[in-house]
């Protein structure tokens, strides 16, 4: 499962820290999952007491966020609310669609009840729909355990095309398995091929006649297959989002790179 | 960014529109379902290769116990009885701790005293500082912290168990008939550790008039800082001519019967509410019934303990130290031949009467809006007008000290009530005004309550009088 | 020979393969997200204590519904047994 690729993470992401100043060098980790998978109770178990709790701006969501340092590297965990899937259906949902995004955290851990596996793994394949730089964390497994369910994670890792995890955060197993695998992903150090769904011809065929339009627009800063499957979808709430990125990156590139250009009408 | 893939021809809000009308014209109500079932299909096939189930007995687990626990015969009685036995643990379990705690402070005062007279520091110094702020404080440690330090964990057990969401599950068609959420259940849990924590729990409803009501009805679950009045007076009052191992039984019995009473307000007052300033139409609704899961007992009762206790009683700490300060304040200033505070209980006593309370009770309730729990100790303080709070070693002079002032057991039933339905804390209306961005809605969740507490206490004042029962 | 019913007419023990849902907007979403997808198997495990809401297992977890949504989720019994 490990491909030790490049000495430095720096090939792999534009977005990537550089390694170079030690101490100093911060990664950011999401964590996404469906409700009652134990998401809380692995943020707990990563970020101990140093964390906080606030608003995400502009949501009466709560945002939990801490902090634990491996290999005297400081990692930011963002603990996202739990959702069943992530297409935008409320504020919850929304915020963690966003922050995966457009903040594009530098590791995507996706948490999942490793006993109800069908339905978690909705959510990771929008998930690897929506970033390259994701871990897979099959959480409860000493509950599957006890209830006779076997997985093979080689296997899931090899068919979804990123590493896999077994823990139990609540006896705090498999944590430093997660936090090597974590580090590997943000460094570049383990390469990832997420597996991307293979939708009916029909829907293909749409995808591809606007995906194009996507990438002019936003080049490979996002994800533009999952934008012309959300655009297909139909969410309103995605195309304001664009727009508002579209402002932002305008106002600071702008003054390099671009005239000013009058507001619309 | 690479410039070279931005043609700065056009600018890119009007590609993205033409973009989105083009991605519209594609649109079709189809393609979410066939995304949908695309996925799981996909998921369908990898678990299908990825996972094997070996023992199909084990899943079911949940499943029984949830044939018992949210049966229809079983449902409620299990329900009632778990939540019985936490009050009982918390009132049986607090009431030693409380008064070691409560003789530690004493203790340690005389020698802060010791230490004031060691430096000739002024009267009045002392009364403020010792007198006021620091019997302000040890009162809300040593009735606070035991009962909280027992209800949080034993509450966060049930809740990490995976009971909670069963609660919501068998009180739904009660929230539903009175328009409200199921999950308004979980709120409401919360709220019997404090309520201003829990309006910042509402937001696990998504629509936003059932979170209103679920916001505006809250305070009907009476929080942490509300059941040392309502613990001390029911073992006072209610419980005091039963056989001595019987008392917390029934004193357990009576809070039980108040919190019961809370509810039926809650539903009573969602409904008139959803059929008048909240009108609508119940909005979806789904709930995940997650395993039942054994929870890690010292994890738990740690975690609960840290993060809600001490939480709670910092949060009470900071306003009860203040309000310590200005009560002892205004006993002490005199205007004429009394108190500022024997002012406000003169001009409050007509009314209060009629509410089958005193003026000190009420005085107590407006002076305690920062906190509920300094409501008894001012109360205290104001009968005994030493000037400052007092220390209470003996329930049974602290039962005198009631009679003394002509208490009886409608004074006691009715400060229940007070303390159960008046308007919630400063901190909650806070939080209010925080989640609603309304100062109107912000009003009502102050003037609801209280008006339904003048309102009950009237009326449960006048039928008792009227019918010769006291 | 197969009988389509919305799940409120199930019973607790039946099973059901879901063959439409007559809803949508963000119901609709939030239910297909739940794993109430066309051709998913669901089973009635009881109703709570009042009648109403049922729980149901679909995907390995249990979701409870309101009548008001389970009647517009139509599926076949097998066989057309009760």
């Amino acid at each position: 499962m490990m491909r030790h690729c490049c000495e430095n993470g720096a090939s792999c992401h534009h977005k990537n820290p550089s390694d170079q100043k030690g101490k100093t060098t911060r990664f950011r980790v999401a964590l996404a999952g469906n409700p009652n998978t134990g998401k809380s109770t692995l943020f707990n178990a990563l970020t101990g007491l140093r964390q906080h709790t606030g608003n995400w701006p502009g949501k009466t969501v709560l945002r939990a966020e801490g902090t634990y340092s491996f290999k005297d590297v400081t990692y930011t965990v963002i603990d996202l609310p739990g959702t069943y899937s992530l297409y935008s259906n409320s504020a919850d949902e929304e915020v963690a669609r966003d922050y995966i995004v457009f903040e594009q955290p530098d590791v995507t851990v996706v948490v999942l009840d490793a006993t109800s596996l069908e339905r978690n793994l909705n959510l990771a394949l929008q998930v690897l729909e929506m970033s390259e730089r994701v871990v897979v964390c099959l959480n409860l497994m000493d509950e599957a355990n006890r209830k006779g369910i076997r997985i093979d994670d080689r296997k899931l890792s090899s068919k979804l095309g990123v590493p896999v995890v077994k823990t139990a955060a609540r006896d705090g197993k498999g944590l430093t398995e997660l936090k090597e695998t974590v580090e590997g992903v943000a460094r570049g150090h383990i390469q990832t091929r997420p597996f991307r769904i293979r939708y009916s011809d029909e829907m293909e065929e749409k995808i591809k006649t606007i995906e194009a339009d996507i990438r002019t627009i936003f080049g490979n800063d996002l994800p533009s297959r999952w934008i012309a499957l959300r655009l297909l979808d139909g969410d309103p709430s995605l195309t304001e989002a664009l727009k508002k990125r579209i402002g932002k990156e305008e106002s600071t590139d702008g003054a390099i790179a671009q005239p000013p250009y009058p507001a619309e009408a | 960014m690479e410039p070279s893939l931005n043609p700065l021809i056009r600018p890119k809000h009007n590609q993205l529109d033409t973009l989105a009308s083009k991605a519209r014209s594609l649109a079709d109500p189809d393609n979410r379902d066939n995304m949908v079932s695309s996925i799981y299909k996909t998921s369908r096939a990898i678990v299908g290769d990825v996972v094997q189930y070996t023992d199909r007995q084990q899943r079911q687990h949940s499943e029984r116990l949830d044939r018992i626990l949210t049966s229809k015969i079983w449902g409620y009685p299990i329900m009632l009885a778990m939540l019985a036995t936490v009050f009982w643990l918390t009132i049986a379990g607090a009431n030693v701790p409380s008064s070691m705690l409560a003789e530690t402070f004493a203790w340690l005062e005389g020698y802060i005293t010791l230490a004031f007279q060691a430096v000739h520091a002024p009267d009045w110094l002392h009364g403020l500082l010792v007198l006021g702020l620091y019997r302000g404080i040890s009162w809300v440690v040593s009735v606070m912290l035991p009962p909280m330090a027992i209800f949080f964990p034993v509450f966060a057990l049930l809740e990490n168990f995976g009971y909670l969401p069963r609660v919501a599950f068998n009180m739904d068609r009660l929230f539903k008939r009175s328009g409200g959420h199921g999950k308004q259940s979980l709120t409401m849990a919360m709220g019997f550790g404090c309520n201003a924590a829990a309006i910042m729990s509402t937001r696990i409803i998504e629509s936003p008039r059932e979170r209103m009501l679920a916001i505006l009805t809250n305070n009907f679950v009476p929080c942490n800082g509300r059941w040392p009045t309502l613990i001390v007076l029911s073992s006072l009052f209610m419980a005091a001519g039963v056989a001595s191992g019987l008392q917390t039984f029934v004193t357990a019995a009576v809070v039980l019967g108040i919190v019961l009473f809370g509810i039926v307000v809650t539903l009573t007052v969602s409904w008139v509410l959803s059929k008048t300033a909240l009108r609508g139409v119940p909005t979806h609704y789904t709930l995940e019934l997650p395993p039942y899961r054994r929870p890690k007992f010292w994890n738990t009762v740690i975690r609960a303990t840290l993060d809600k206790s001490l939480f709670v009683l910092k949060r009470a700490v900071i306003i009860a130290a203040p309000a310590g300060v200005i009560t002892w304040i205004l006993a002490n200033l005199f205007v004429g031949d009394m108190s500022i505070l024997e002012h406000i209980v003169a001009f409050l006593d007509p009314f209060a009467r009629a509410l089958g309370l005193d003026g000190y009770i009420l005085m107590a309730f407006i002076l305690g809006l920062p906190a509920n729990e300094i409501v008894l100790p001012i109360l205290l303080m104001g009968y005994l007008s030493t000037g400052a709070m007092t220390e209470v070693e003996d329930m049974a002079a602290l039962k005198q000290i009631f009679l003394d002032h002509g208490w009886t057991w409608l004074t006691a039933l009715n400060m229940m009530l007070f303390s159960l339905l008046h308007y919630p804390c400063g901190t909650t209306l806070f939080n209010i005004y925080k989640e609603t961005k309304s100062p109107k809605w912000t009003f009502l969740a102050f003037a609801i309550p209280t008006g339904i507490a003048i309102g009950v206490t009237f009326t449960v004042a006048q039928v008792v009088r009227g019918l010769g029962w006291v | 020979m197969t009988t389509v019913i919305p799940l409120s007419e199930a019973v607790p023990g039946q099973t059901l393969r879901i063959r439409r849902l007559e809803l949508n907007g963000t119901m609709r979403r939030r239910l297909l997200d739940l794993g109430f997808v066309p051709g998913a198997e669901v089973y009635v495990l009881q109703k709570s204590p009042l009648g109403d809401p049922v729980a149901f297992r679909v995907s390995h977890t249990t979701i409870a519904l309101r009548k008001e949504e389970s009647s517009k989720i139509f599926g076949e019994l097998p066989g057309g047994e009760g």
